[in-house]
């Protein structure tokens, strides 16, 4: 049989940000993209988010780092990473040669530390946005997360916006009460697209040992056990925002992206799959045009929220 | 370096104890890459629940393109390994890690407990071809006589003498392997061990106090293999953390902050 369109359009733009294909990995879950060079080809997919990025380097949390749980894991790195001098001397050469965008994954305890990570970041060949991660405590506001706080996050947002002239995605926290507030509020700072989910806070204990599995005690719950939980938060921010939406949480296949395209997202990133399938994202980029061509729609575009809700029940 | 992820049909497996087992599995590209000490990623199932793969040390590999895994059956991803069967397929990613490094004309003296045996047939193997062979020593332990006969067998066939200790004392030296070692390590050996953490802790420490240059193989829970995810962190000596799957897991015994 023919294929109703044998070369499906799989671009998306994320505000000025034009990716190729809406398949993006993870902060976090994707190192700083050399590590997956043996099994994705980095030049074919939409975006790399590297690992986050603050301005000094950091050591991360006391070991064990990460516990599995049902169809999920925990983790509690606590944000190690090179710091953004050794990530631009390290890590930025090997990213400016491959093809596909590349975010940077931001974080600091204040809102002057963003602004400066932004500026640090910004007029670099090979860097082409930012996300913010707002999930990290505020120390000047008692530790307060910025993600937490609508007020804070619209602050954060406007300052890095200012800052810089990088498309600037933020990237929103699952652990608040009201998510469409979070959304609307990063969208009136300025952002230029949200993604979301972060992990979910959880924990583990240990029965036998009556200790907690985790040395920092509670850590981020990511992996196919979160996905019900993402799809509707990004079915309620995408119906209640005007910027793009970048959908996170447990996606591993074909259909999992798909369904969050139906939510509403314009793309999706993919996380702890790239951990038991090094390839995910490529063979998830694959699976998306194999099911265009077979669908009415000429281009992926127009599969964005096109999730039917029937009237009356 | 080349790394492979490969479906990977089961060639044999023999079921050693009651929950030891070695299976053989055609890798090719990977058993062509290892090398002694390096480990592989395994899929345990095809299912999402267990989620994450498990880390195996590279037991052997053979000449037709099998890698040989040896491993105890402890929870749930083992169990789910343990009931394949010839002809069905195990998914692995690697070679990963870094592995011992040997100069090869230095005596080796290789100190195993317990699972922690199965990287050393592989590194025994290699050693075969250096100039002396029977000068380097091997040192194996484990709980009982089931355990630990058929894997020093297999040193034996490649022509070394080995010497056994069992916690039972059902087979070779009633004790541990720490014994072993004060008795048959010399001053010229390089020192290779791979086992329980205070086995590897005490070897260590009677290393550094004897001036041998020691290399040990560590475990941590491990989300990725592939250096992403940072999970697989260890204590270094002096401060800071080492990542067990990209540093290691074979790692001079000296760069690791031994806490017990
Ligand atoms: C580099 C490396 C090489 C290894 N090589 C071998 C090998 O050659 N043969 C072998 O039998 N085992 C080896 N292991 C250990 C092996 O990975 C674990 O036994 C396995 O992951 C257990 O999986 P499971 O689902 O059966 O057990 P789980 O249900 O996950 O756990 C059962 C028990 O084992 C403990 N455990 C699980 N994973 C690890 C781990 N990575 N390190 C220490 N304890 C763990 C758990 O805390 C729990 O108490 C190696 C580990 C590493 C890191
Ligand atoms: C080990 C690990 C490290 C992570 N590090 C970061 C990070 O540095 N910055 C960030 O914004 N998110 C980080 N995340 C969150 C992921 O990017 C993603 O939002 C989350 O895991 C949910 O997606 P998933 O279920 O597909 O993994 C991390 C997740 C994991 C599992
Ligand atoms: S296991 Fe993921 S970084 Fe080592």
């Amino acid at each position: 049989m023919d294929n109703l369109n044998p070369s499906p359009d799989l671009r998306v733009n994320i505000g000025r940000l034009e990716l190729a294909n809406p398949v993006m990995t993870a902060s976090g879950t994707f190192g700083y993209g050399r590590e997956f060079s043996s099994f994705v080809d980095l030049d074919r997919i939409g975006a790399i988010v590297v690992k986050g990025i603050s301005l000094e380097p950091r050591a991360g949390n006391p070991p064990p780092r990460v516990v599995e749980t049902p169809c999920g894991m925990l983790n509690a790195i606590g944000l190690e990473n090179v710091g953004v001098e050794q990530f631009l001397v390290r890590k930025l050469p090997f990213l400016q040669q491959i093809k596909c965008k590349v975010l940077v994954n931001i974080l600091g305890d204040s809102v002057e530390e963003y602004v400066a990570l932004a500026r640090h970041l910004s007029g670099h060949q090979g860097i082409d946005g930012l996300e913010i991660n707002i999930s990290c405590p505020n120390v000047k506001k008692g530790g307060v997360a910025f993600g937490t706080s609508p007020e804070m996050a619209a602050a954060v947002t406007a300052a890095v916006k200012a800052a810089t002239d990088l498309p600037v995605i933020v990237k929103l926290s699952p652990n608040v009460t009201d998510i469409v507030t979070m959304a609307k509020a990063v969208e009136d700072g300025g952002a230029d697209g949200i993604s979301l989910i972060n992990t979910l806070i959880g924990m583990a204990i240990d029965a036998t040992t009556r200790r907690p599995r985790l040395g920092n005690i509670i850590g981020g719950l990511s992996g196919p056990a979160i996905k019900p939980v993402a799809l509707r938060m990004v079915w309620q921010v995408a119906s209640n925002v005007r910027i793009p939406v970048i959908g996170i949480g447990g996606i591993g296949t074909t259909e999992d992206a798909i369904e969050f395209l139906l939510a509403g997202a314009s793309a999706v990133q993919v996380g702890t799959a790239n951990f038991y399938a090094p390839s995910a994202a490529d063979t998830i980029r694959q699976g998306l045009a194999d099911y265009l061509s077979d669908q009415p729609e000429e281009s992926l575009g127009e599969l964005i929220g096109s999730l039917i809700i029937e009237d009356g029940s | 370096m080349s790394k492979f992820q490969v479906t990977s049909p089961i060639r044999s497996c023999s079921q050693l104890t009651p929950d030891i087992i070695r299976v053989s599995l055609l890798a090719p590209t990977i058993a062509r890459a290892a090398r002694p000490g390096q480990f592989v990623m395994v899929a345990a199932g095809s299912s999402r629940d267990p989620l994450l793969r498990r880390p195996f040390s590279i037991h052997n590999v053979t000449a037709d393109g099998e890698v040989v895994l040896l491993y105890k059956i402890v929870g749930q991803g083992t169990r789910l390994l343990a009931q394949l069967r010839v002809g069905q397929s195990i998914d692995l990613v690697g070679p990963l890690g870094k592995g011992f490094s040997l100069s090869p004309d230095t005596p080796a003296c290789l100190v195993g407990g317990g699972m922690g045996i199965a990287p050393l047939l592989f590194l025994a193997k290699a050693l075969c071809s250096s100039p002396r062979p029977q000068e380097h020593a091997i040192l194996l332990g484990a709980r009982t006589r089931d355990e630990l006969a058929p894997l020093v067998e297999d040193f034996r066939e490649l022509g070394y003498p080995v010497h056994a200790a069992t916690d039972d004392g059902s087979y070779g030296h009633h004790g541990f392997v720490t014994e072993l070692f004060q008795e048959h390590s010399t001053p010229a050996h390089e020192v290779c061990v791979c086992g329980p953490t205070p086995l590897m802790a005490a070897i260590a420490r009677q290393c550094l106090q004897a001036g041998n240059r020691c290399q040990a193989s560590l475990e941590t829970h491990m989300a990725c293999g592939l250096g992403a995810c940072l999970g697989c962190t260890i204590q270094a000596q002096g401060g800071g953390y080492k990542h067990v799957c990209k540093h290691g897991p074979v790692f001079d015994a000296n760069e690791v902050l031994w806490t017990i």
